[in-house]
């Protein structure tokens, strides 16, 4: 530990902020953020999950136009129909340029009464691309009712399949990421917040408050999350709006978020307020207020944005149990976690497989976020290797 | 040492306390309390009039010392945990610690399982891919810690499930043993039975730990390799086997040991969703139905006691770092 601590110290030595390093004679541009942005670029993982995220957070942005239906637009119709073909080539073997669906037909099987979908080849519903559909908002402000894809008039579009309610799981795919990218990326940043204040604050003051502050911590890391989660939010009020609802359980996460960020932050600023900058402006006279936010926090950024970036995943892994388990966002609100909820019966899975789609998302999601952290990480404190 | 160890449990005692403390939080923070909802309870199940089940209520309160200040029930709360008096489950018409015993056993005994088998077969991938870098063998430990890291329980214990019932022919997966070994004394045959379950909650629980340990092992004796002492072993002749076991193997195995105590609140989160999906009779699915009844007296004491073991752990953790790297002592 302390070995990979003394080599931290030797980068910041070489590679001080911007800011205040006249003394190094580098070109201005050659910045830590620079550097650090060199540096990441080289892991190629990083890059991949970096991309990957980007992506996936313009899809949950921009959601109502990526899905074909609204999320809680059902049709009981189609109840439990399996995801559908898109086909290019018809079967007479024409080639079409155009996508098409068949129309789906329900039967029941006569003998195991479980409903059975099939195509009716007779019937083609081409796609349309950038469509009038539903109507919707972005930004809140700007009405709009164009979607990337809509099925022609009397046709489905059910890329992943519909659920017991026949609402389409690729559009609720869209819409449950946008809850659960917002929950686990907002608590992740209030932890973020706190953990910074509380990590400087008890890093840069050492001694007794210090002291305090790190025992309380220790207590807090104590508390297996899960159950102290799963606690707090059954505490909450079952007949809240799910807008507070959701609101509180970003809260409760961010409230077991932040020790573990603190206590990071403080190892860096414990280092950093040795650095002799630090001990020249304090000779000098500078506030107690002013070292910290104009030289400890600076040089720290780089790392809190590392812990955050790293807390996340471990934060939507919670959201998704807890979602999954009933106790976190409720209906007709739904994450990724409570989109699984219904794959948890063995005879709902063992007909409708593809109930299990929104855990890979998690799991890609997850993977995506944790590679971007390890790029983040290697960048921040090139020397670590993990 | 001695010094060291009364610290350290000076320490503990003091977190168990914050720990009793927050515990009770939790217990009190759902509206209405013991007496409201026992009252509720009576009403509609056991058929009560109003009145007569208002005044039961009162009576249970002052047995219980509700109508007193919330710093006194906290205290006499903690003199009942001395006693071994956690509080009576509604859910379970039971004491709690009646409820808790039995389950908590399965729990550790599932989560010790799952921490032996992350450590095995963490480390031994670990090593393995550390000294044949850029390998085949080592670009697939690389890639399965990262899924292991990125996979929740609850969702590998629903594809795990799904794959035994559909295509490894298990009939009965809910619960720990076959519904016709259930009830019988323990025996060779119940204990065959018994593993043919057990592994399975085993493997789910320790997935995330085994991705954990592979990483860290392999990124440890990575960091040891290059360092000069074992360069000079090298130079001195001994054999590769004894370079890496000898001497690399026991020191990047510090940072392991001292993490064992932190994955535990990890194993804990992975056997409570686990047990849930897979309806085994731990700790997982009770603490499940004592939030969503607000049986608050059981769901706070489990909470109370899953801590304190963690701390409990804790200590053994940090003892056994100080027992196997001295500089911790005289830090």
């Amino acid at each position: 530990m302390s070995r990979r601590r003394s080599h931290a110290n030797d980068e910041i030595r070489r590679i001080p902020d911007s800011t205040n390093d006249a003394n190094v004679g580098m070109p201005a541009s050659h910045g830590s953020f620079h550097l650090m942005w060199r540096k990441f670029r080289r892991h190629k993982l990083a890059i991949a999950g970096g991309v990957l995220l980007a992506a996936l957070l313009i899809g949950v942005i921009f959601a109502p136009f990526f899905a074909p239906y609204a999320a809680d637009q059902g049709n009981l119709r189609y109840s439990y129909c399996p995801p559908q073909r898109i086909h290019f080539i018809d079967s007479d073997g024409r080639f079409h340029f155009r996508p098409f669906t068949y129309r789906i037909v329900k039967e029941t099987d006569p003998v195991t009464l479980r409903l059975r979908y099939s195509e009716d080849k007779s019937v083609a519903y081409p796609i349309r691309f950038f469509a009038r559909g539903w109507n919707y908002t972005v930004f809140g402000f700007i009405k709009t009712n164009l979607h990337l894809a809509q099925a022609s008039e009397g046709g489905t579009l059910y890329l992943f399949g519909t659920d017991q309610h026949g609402r389409d799981l690729w559009s609720r795919i869209l819409f449950g990421g946008r809850l659960t990218l917002l929950i686990a990326i907002g608590a992740g940043f209030l932890s973020g917040l706190f953990g910074a204040m509380v990590g400087t604050v008890s890093g840069y003051l050492s001694g007794a408050p210090d002291a305090v502050i790190q025992r309380f911590i220790e207590v807090l890391l104590c508390f297996p999350a899960l159950p102290l989660w799963m606690a707090l939010s059954a505490a909450l009020p079952r007949n809240w709006d799910p807008i507070n609802t959701i609101y509180a359980i970003t809260l409760i996460f961010a409230l077991l978020g932040w020790p573990g960020i603190a206590r990071e932050v403080r190892g860096k600023v414990l280092a950093l307020r040795e650095e002799e900058y630090v001990t020249a402006a304090r000779a000098i006279g500078v506030g107690r207020g002013r070292i910290i936010f104009r030289h400890v926090l600076p040089q720290a950024m780089s790392h809190i944005i590392v812990s955050i970036t790293t807390a996340v995943p471990g934060l939507m892994i919670g959201e998704s149990t807890l979602s999954f388990l009933g106790l976190g966002v409720q209906p007709p609100m739904a994450t990724w976690g409570a989109l699984l909820q219904k794959a948890q019966n063995i005879q709902t899975l063992a007909q409708q497989q593809w109930l299990l789609i929104p855990g890979l998302f998690i799991m890609i999601t997850v993977l995506a976020l944790s590679f971007l952290g390890d790029g983040l990480r290697d960048a921040a404190d090139p020397f670590s290797r993990f | 040492m001695g010094g060291y160890l009364i610290k350290r449990l000076l320490a503990g005692a003091l977190t168990v306390l914050m720990i009793s403390f927050v515990s009770f939080v939790v217990i009190t923070l759902p509206p209405g309390d013991f007496g409201s909802a026992l009252e509720q309870q009576l009403i509609r199940i056991g058929g009560m009039s109003r009145e007569d089940a208002a005044q039961l209520a009162e009576q249970l309160r002052t047995q219980y010392g509700l109508d007193r200040p919330m710093i006194v029930q906290y205290g006499s709360w903690l003199a009942g945990i001395l006693k071994g008096d956690f509080g009576y489950s509604l859910r379970y018409r039971r004491p709690v610690a009646e409820v808790i015993a039995p389950r908590l056993g399965w729990t550790i005994l599932i989560s010790v399982s799952a921490l032996l088998f992350s450590l095995i077969f963490g480390i031994l991938p670990g090593i393995y891919s550390a000294t044949h870098q850029y390998s085949v063998a080592d670009y697939a430990v690389s890639f399965f810690s990262f899924w292991g890291l990125s996979m929740p329980s609850f969702f590998l214990a629903l594809v795990i499930m799904y794959l035994l019932i559909f295509y490894g022919g298990v009939r009965n997966i809910g619960g720990l043993f076959s519904l016709d070994m259930a009830l019988r004394p323990w025996s060779w045959a119940k204990f065959v039975d018994f593993m043919k379950h057990f592994w399975v909650p085993v493997v789910i629980v320790g997935t995330g730990g085994t991705a954990w340990n592979m990483r860290a092992m392999r990124a440890n004796l990575l960091d040891v390799l290059g360092a000069q002492y074992v360069r000079v072993a090298r130079a001195k002749g001994l054999k590769e086997r004894v370079v890496v076991n000898r001497h690399a193997v026991r020191n990047a195995i510090h940072p392991l040991i001292m993490h064992i105590s932190m994955s535990l609140p990890w194993l804990i989160q992975g056997e409570i969703a686990t047990s849930i999906v897979l309806g085994l009779p731990t700790t997982g699915p009770m603490l499940l139905l004592a939030l969503q009844d607000q049986d608050m007296y059981l769901a706070g004491s489990f909470l109370f006691l899953i801590s304190v073991l963690m701390v409990v752990c804790n200590i053994f953790a940090d003892v056994a770092l100080a027992w196997v790297d001295p500089r911790i002592r005289y830090e």
